[in-house]
């Protein structure tokens, strides 16, 4: 690779790249991020290679293995393009199919996506319900992009938006426009990015200022920040190169955790192609604009995605967070000025200077532009990530984009925002999806996990999980959230164990306010949210707990016990899948649960094709 | 007043409705007690750095519906800004932490006695019969004061612990018991030298008396060997 040695050397080869595209020969793109290749999708890539090697079709077809597409249920999947077609869950000897099926410009009806709403064959990718109702800004350009291949960033529109503001815009400029399109960050707490970077380019010169890109994820169930690295790792360095040019920044940090390999290999491998080519280190495309950007991984503790904890992760001492004022902007990374964005906030930089704030802020509502990605998961149709403009309702995206609850149990509640968010019940889907209404509900945007509940999912056990998760990862520094996430589980495991007492609630709300109250950090601060929520809009399950003694979700094991119903067939299955010989009963009889023996794993449950256990 | 107090970088503040200048970097803790305002703390001591871990040096900040608890031991003394050192609110915080405080470490008399003064007469959780409260006042006193960095924070969340690496004897340990003189949970407890002021003095009525053991082997004391036994001895 040569270095770019000005922006019109740049601007030649986009346009060579370009130019060179031929878009009449179909490729077949297959995603391979963390999900894709869980399920996969490194056979088929190597079914495909060897498939074209052998049958002399590398001149006809190409192959290009992406990030995550987003449809993870549907993983491994194949996108064969100019057409659209979209074949789910391809198994080795589909891909052969296919393959031969794309030699001969055809495609195989049997393969194609069923949807399970209304029961038909829908072969195009952007037909899809799934895909249709989404606004995918970020995620539509992984299908796009091979993550190791720069050149493949470059052709489609990547760091043109650098060269047009190396060009012809002034820092100011380019800060004024962030501001302009109503960006806020999308790492949780939604503090506009513009008014970020303002305070920073405003800190004194002299010291040299530093930009991060936290890639800390941590939240059980959220993964958009990992597709983004893994699927698009250009477009955090160019959205870096940007806020660096506006802020006066010299160096930057990407902080990403140490269970994302892949995204750390397609990192180093960005990174190592971004200098080579000249956008990183001396000399940014022959201007006098200079920066580079480190890599350092984290060591797996949930509370470094704080940005205080972060910070003293990045110094090298223990990940702790420390009481701010003073905050990063001004006292950050080694005392030097410190900007600290999130991934996607990152992602979406580029995107503005291209599109102009304007356009941007039309997407969203009014204090609350541009898409979000949300890791749609739990008890629902379609999981995966789906982006969609901020406002927009949860009835929407869990209905017509997650087509609904799986089965015939009704959906309860949704849980947004990780371990530091609410529950947010049925009831309330009409809510639209912004940052202040979010709030107000009790939960937080947070970084956008989305789990989905139905009515087989306990909430006190819901709280109860993400005290247990809460209690081992607070860092322990701040006495309040150290013990009171402690206590809280104790009272919760309490109520789910038959030793619950109505003054174990009030204790609980009053734990969970002045643990609010008290905390040091945004991690202490919002960790009695889940205890808070739930108590909140689920209070009569509480209560169901506490003086019935039952679990109506069936979930609590010791509120529980199994019995088989006259639906019972006699088939022996339940019988034969009990670990401890509890079940009894001949051939074509009702069988029966002995109680003392049942341990209530539910093996029976999962096994019986007759809806003949029930669990009361 | 203003324009002069400025100019001799004073910063003006409003501490429980009255009007007081204190220098730049000063914090709202020691603002507040030079005015003679009473705030509780376990984790703060002139002379080391300021943590902000025991939380019980909180007071609300702000006006109207925009307030919160900062931590006055961590926060410094801003233009113009309110502050209460003893509203509804902090009282309110304070004393579940206090309760808190008291489930888990109740054999503290410095505990006891802030538990008293607040007026937290019951704890409502289960009782456990902890020691350390994690103040990380040792620790500091260790690196800050005594250069030694002896010992150390380990672990996360619930397992989190202060200890030596790998607890083995460390060689930077001087023994010089710095860390025993400035826990607020146990200093009440190991007062032997001074038995006047011991509140149990458990240790005179062991038979044998520990002084005359070999070491303090059952008692609540964290030193091996001890440093009132080596007092003793010379």
């Amino acid at each position: 690779m040569e270095k770019l040695k000005s922006i019109d050397d740049f601007r030649e080869l986009q346009q060579r790249l370009t130019a060179d595209r031929d878009l009449g020969i179909p490729s077949i793109v297959i995603p391979a991020g963390t999900c894709g290749q869980a399920s996969g999708a490194n056979d088929l890539i190597r079914i495909t290679k060897r498939e074209l090697l052998a049958k002399e079709l590398t001149e006809k077809i190409h192959l290009r293995i992406t990030g995550c597409h987003g449809f993870c249920e549907m993983e491994p999947s194949v996108l064969i393009e100019p057409r659209g077609t979209f074949y789910p869950k391809v198994g080795p000897n589909d891909m052969v199919r296919i393959i031969e099926a794309v030699a001969r410009g055809e495609t195989l009806e049997d393969l194609f996506f069923l949807d399970p709403v209304t029961g038909e064959r829908v072969e195009i990718k952007n037909d899809i319900p799934f895909f249709k109702e989404q606004v995918r800004t970020l995620l539509s350009r992984n299908e796009r992009i091979d993550p190791i291949r720069i050149y493949n960033y470059i052709e489609n529109h990547g760091y043109s938006a650098l060269a047009r503001v190396l060009a012809h815009r002034s820092p100011e400029w380019v800060v004024k426009e962030i501001k302009a399109s109503g960006l806020r960050g999308r790492g949780g707490a939604g503090f506009p990015t513009g008014l970020k970077w303002e305070l920073l380019a405003k800190q004194p010169n002299g010291r040299s200022k530093l930009l991060v890109c936290n890639a800390d994820e941590g939240d059980p169930g959220a993964y958009m920040d990992r597709s983004v690295l893994e699927g698009n790792p250009h477009s955090i360095i160019e959205g870096m190169l940007i806020g660096a040019y506006a802020t006066g920044a010299t160096e930057g940090v990407i902080y990403v955790r140490n269970e994302y390999p892949l995204a750390i290999k397609y990192l180093i491998i960005a990174l190592q192609q971004a200098r080579e080519l000249g956008f990183l280190g001396e000399k940014t495309l022959g201007t006098r604009f200079s920066f580079d950007i480190n890599l350092v991984r984290g060591a797996g503790a949930f509370v470094c995605g704080e940005e205080t904890a972060l910070i003293q992760s990045i110094e090298g001492k223990r990940g702790e967070p420390r009481q701010r004022p003073p905050f990063p902007v001004r006292k950050g990374i080694d005392g030097k000025p410190t900007a600290i964005n999130n991934v996607e906030t990152w992602a979406n930089i580029p995107v503005i200077i291209e599109s102009g704030a304007l356009e941007f802020s039309k997407i969203g509502t009014k204090n609350n532009s541009g898409t979000k990605i949300f890791s749609l998961v739990g008890k629902i149709k379609n999981t995966g990530l789906v982006e969609v403009p901020m406002g927009i309702t949860i009835e929407e995206i869990i209905n017509r984009i997650g087509g609904g609850p799986v089965g015939r149990v009704k959906i309860k509640g949704v849980q947004t925002g990780g371990p530091s968010g609410g529950c947010i019940p049925a009831k309330m889907f009409d809510l639209p999806i912004d940052y202040e209404s979010l709030t107000e509900a009790g939960s937080i945007m947070g970084s956008g996990g989305m789990i989905v509940m139905d009515e087989k999912t306990c909430m006190v056990d819901v709280a109860k999980y993400f005290m247990n998760f809460l209690k081992g990862e607070s860092c322990g520094k701040c006495f309040p959230c150290r013990k009171g996430t402690q206590r809280m589980y104790e009272i919760l495991d309490d109520i789910s164990n038959r030793k619950g007492t109505l003054a174990h609630l009030d204790l609980l709300k009053e734990l969970a306010l002045a643990v609010k109250d008290t905390a040091m950090c945004g991690l202490g601060q919002t960790a009695p949210n889940p205890v808070l929520s739930t108590l909140r809009y689920f209070h009569d399950e509480y209560i169901e707990h506490i003086k019935d003694n039952r679990c109506p979700a069936g979930v609590c094991k010791e509120l529980i016990s199994y019995s088989i119903n006259e639906n019972c067939t006699g088939c022996l299955l339940c019988l034969k899948a009990c670990p401890e010989r509890a079940i009894s009963g001949r051939k074509k009889e009702r069988h029966a649960i002995d109680s003392n023996k049942c341990v209530k794993c539910g093996a029976c449950t999962s096994i019986c094709k007759f809806d003949a256990v029930d669990v009361r | 007043m203003d324009s002069k107090g400025e100019k001799s970088g004073l910063i003006n503040l409003s501490i429980n409705g009255l009007d007081v200048s204190v220098e730049e970097g000063t914090t709202l803790l020691e603002g507040a007690r030079f005015m003679g305002f009473p705030i509780p703390t376990l984790c703060h001591k002139d002379g080391l750095s300021p943590y902000g871990a025991c939380r019980l040096c909180v007071v609300e900040i702000g006006e109207g519906a925009k307030t919160k608890l900062v931590s006055s031991c961590t926060y410094l003394a801003e233009e113009g800004l309110k502050v209460r050192t003893a509203s509804s609110r902090v009282i309110r915080a304070r004393r579940m932490i206090l309760e808190l405080l008291l489930a888990s470490c109740p054999q503290s008399k410095t505990i006891q006695d802030l538990a008293a003064a607040y007026g937290v007469r019951q704890q409502r959780f289960r009782q456990e019969y902890e020691d350390c409260i994690l103040c990380g006042l040792c620790v500091r006193m260790c690196e800050e004061q005594m250069m030694a960095k002896a010992i150390g924070f380990r672990g996360r969340g619930e397992n989190r612990s202060i200890g030596v690496p790998f607890d083995i004897q460390s060689d930077v340990c001087r023994l010089c018991g710095a860390c025993m003189y400035i826990c607020p949970a146990c200093q009440l407890r190991c007062t032997y030298t001074e038995p006047e002021r011991a509140i149990c003095g458990g240790c005179e009525n062991l038979t044998p008396p520990c002084i005359e053991k070999e070491q303090f082997d059952d008692m609540m004391c964290y030193m091996q060997p001890c440093v009132a036994c080596e007092i003793k001895k010379d």
